[in-house]
């Protein structure tokens, strides 16, 4: 039975399984529709011309885990900021897990999915906001929706500023030998609100994952929030990651995307504007080496007028290591003055790196500021001889060189913990131990 | 202490130096003038190891050592500094990471333990204020954002904090203004001892009224036609490149 069958098949059981409302249930119902009619994109979809799902799709992944794993926090630490206070969503094969998580109730909601999908007193936040920022014909997206259970739920009031960052965690243990989670995320803050969040998918084994995540982030007017995505899973680790941010007026959303590892990561990152003077931040690094794959997929919607738009993203390929960057903004009739940036640059460290950028720009309003820019490139060599000269080894220069590279985007970490973490992790990446953290 | 017997170099297929005989003792000031494209930036980039360049005949050594076989680092780790025309910005890493990195690189090669931090904060102190140099300064991202000046001053700063063997100063009197090439020209004169040589490249005789050469050099067309004290700098001065010229053509 190949994937798809068994997820359609899977999916009667599943409805079966978790107690929901009607609504829900039609939500649901529509959702496997949408994925029967239209199963796993393919190579033939333009939205996937460079990535392939085909060879991923061909695991026996388990869609239900059987049995709940306990991990001690201590072995696991180290994925955490653990050098400050944090709220922590943590899940282990796509389970809760109350043992690691630190959630709470306590002026903001910071919980999980399945008690708001559940749970009465929720259920009209859940009518207003769930999967209604989503693109709903969309398969991935879909797929998620019809099995979409638990995640984070995160929910900020009215003028309240989160007292500390929060942490989602979502662990695979490998204790079944291929596994397929579909975490559902959903963050909504409100008026004045400013919360800052970090996303993780860790494989702790070599068994193969495939996460199929979907998140849906709704700011209100003049909310400010700080979305942190760390990709840096074991090179049998798959990753789709689905996220729809919808904005209203004044408010500031920016998602960082830190793409560092795993065997294969799709980015599908939508931005949608609701209200006027808003703006909206793109940014990535992606460091990869070997045969891994990272591919970046962005939409930002202006509809609006006197919005921003800033997208910087770096990417540093070695070895056989393939990206894909397709950035698109369309700038909608009404959305005059919008200023649109677009910056795509990558350094190619092999023959056999392959990069494949492709900027969309479609602009029907008259008085706008777009612009995009792409750049592909080897290292600078005067910028090497330059470093070598005063006594910095090659290897050591390549690095600063990389790290100087990925600067703009580096700078713009407003988590100082989370900064060096980074900074830390590329340093690993690039095999260096200098003088000082960078 | 530098050596270099019938220097040959290109770049693909066009030569650019062609033969090429300079010694540099210790304690000697010299200056390689000349007019533009007449080769004296590589020079100063051949000698610091520049792999662009096809060094095709010759050999360049430092204390009898031949360099060709080194790469740029390993140079800089015997002594050879070259003061750059184009520093190169580095935004992220600040002037004092960046140096310390090098001097600690420089002491790992030469089998010398770390500089303690207070050790590296005091001598980044006093050679800061040597090129008067302000504190904030330093812990801004290299070269990222500097003015011309500031560029030339920051290079001379990782000189006196090298303590090179043999410095060359690849027009480093570009873009300074009067002010500027004073501070500059005072810091290498200060740096300057019997144990160390110095190469400046220069295309006007201006920074040679402050640093003073012992002797002078007239490059031209890839090699040094000329050769004298420094009244030579002022004679060209006065007379220009024109008057090479014809000399070598007629």
């Amino acid at each position: 039975m190949d994937l798809k069958e068994k997820l359609l098949s899977s999916f009667m059981a599943f409805e079966e399984r978790v107690d929901v409302h009607s609504e829900l249930h039609d939500v649901r119902t529509e959702a496997i529709k949408n994925f029967e009619d239209k199963g796993f994109p393919t190579k033939k979809d333009e939205a996937w011309k460079y990535t392939s799902l085909n060879a991923i799709l061909k695991n026996d992944f388990t869609v239900f885990p059987k049995q709940d794993t306990a991990i001690e926090f201590n072995q696991v630490k180290k994925y955490f900021l653990h050098e400050v206070d944090t709220y922590k969503v943590v899940f282990i094969d796509g389970v809760f897990s109350s043992h690691l998580s630190s959630t709470t109730h306590d002026g903001i909601d910071v919980c999980l999915m399945s008690s708001a999908l559940n749970k009465p007193k929720y259920k009209m936040v859940i009518d207003t906001y769930f999967n209604q920022i989503v693109n709903k014909e969309e398969s991935l997206t879909s797929l998620n929706t019809a099995f979409a259970n638990e995640g984070a739920y995160i929910n900020i009031p009215k003028s309240k500023v989160a007292d500390k960052p929060i942490e989602i965690m979502y662990f695979s243990t490998g204790n079944e030998a291929a596994l397929m989670v579909q975490p559902r995320n959903l963050v909504i803050v409100g008026e004045n609100s400013h919360v800052q969040i970090i996303e993780r998918h860790q494989s702790l084994t070599e068994n193969p994952v495939l996460t199929n995540s979907v998140t849906e982030i709704f700011a209100q007017k003049r909310a400010i929030v700080d979305y942190y995505k760390i990709q840096n899973d074991s090179l049998k680790a798959n990753l789709i990651d689905n996220t729809y941010v919808s904005q209203k007026q004044e408010s500031h959303v920016s998602v960082h995307t830190f793409s560092f590892g795993g065997n294969l990561t799709r980015n599908n990152l939508n931005f949608y504007h609701f209200g006027e003077r808003l703006t909206s931040t793109l940014n990535g690094i992606t460091i990869i080496g070997e045969k891994q794959h990272v591919d970046h997929y962005t939409l930002v919607k202006h509809s609006t007028p006197n919005c921003e738009s800033f997208q910087d993203y770096k990417g540093i390929y070695s070895d056989s290591s393939t990206g894909v960057f397709n950035g698109k903004v369309y700038v909608e009739k009404e959305a005059q003055k919008t200023n649109a940036f677009q910056k795509s640059n990558n350094i190619l460290l092999s023959d056999k790196a392959t990069i494949n950028a492709k900027p969309q720009l479609e602009i029907f309003a008259d008085d706008v500021k777009c612009s995009h820019g792409c750049t592909v490139g080897q290292l600078d060599e005067t910028a090497m001889f330059y470093m070598q000269a005063r006594g910095i080894p090659k290897k050591e220069a390549k690095a600063l060189l990389m790290y100087a590279f990925s600067n703009s985007v580096i700078e713009n970490i407003k988590i100082p913990e989370l900064k060096q973490r980074i900074t830390k992790i590329i340093a690993t990446k690039l095999g260096v131990k200098l003088g000082f953290d960078l | 202490m530098l050596s270099i017997k019938n220097l040959h170099a290109s770049i693909g297929d066009k030569e650019i130096l062609k033969g090429i005989n300079l010694e540099v003792k210790a304690g000697e000031v010299h200056a390689i003038m000349g007019p533009n494209g007449a080769g004296k930036s590589t020079l100063a980039s051949i000698i610091a190891g520049n792999e662009t360049y096809e060094v095709t005949e010759g050999e360049i050594a430092l204390d009898g050592e031949d360099l060709s076989d080194l790469a740029p680092e390993e140079r800089a780790h015997k002594g050879v500094f070259l003061s750059f025309q184009y520093p190169v910005e580095i935004p992220g890493v600040s002037v004092t990471n960046f140096i310390r990195t090098a001097i600690n690189e420089t002491r790992k090669a030469n089998g010398k333990e770390e500089m303690p931090a207070n050790e590296m904060l005091k001598v980044i102190r006093e050679k800061s204020e040597l090129l008067e140099i302000d504190r904030k300064f330093l812990s801004r991202s290299l070269n990222e954002g500097f003015s011309g000046g500031e560029k030339k001053r920051n290079e001379i700063f990782q000189m006196a904090m090298l303590e090179p063997k043999l410095a060359i100063l690849d027009e480093t009197d570009s873009g300074l203004d009067i002010d500027a090439l004073r501070i500059v020209a005072n810091g290498v004169n200060k740096l300057k001892s019997d144990k160390n040589a110095i190469v400046v490249i220069t295309h006007y005789q201006r920074l040679l009224d402050y640093i003073v050469p012992d002797f002078v050099h007239v490059l031209y067309n890839g090699k040094i036609v000329k050769s004298g004290g420094k009244e030579l700098a002022h004679e060209l001065e006065e007379k220009g490149y024109d008057w090479i010229k014809q000399e070598q053509e007629a």
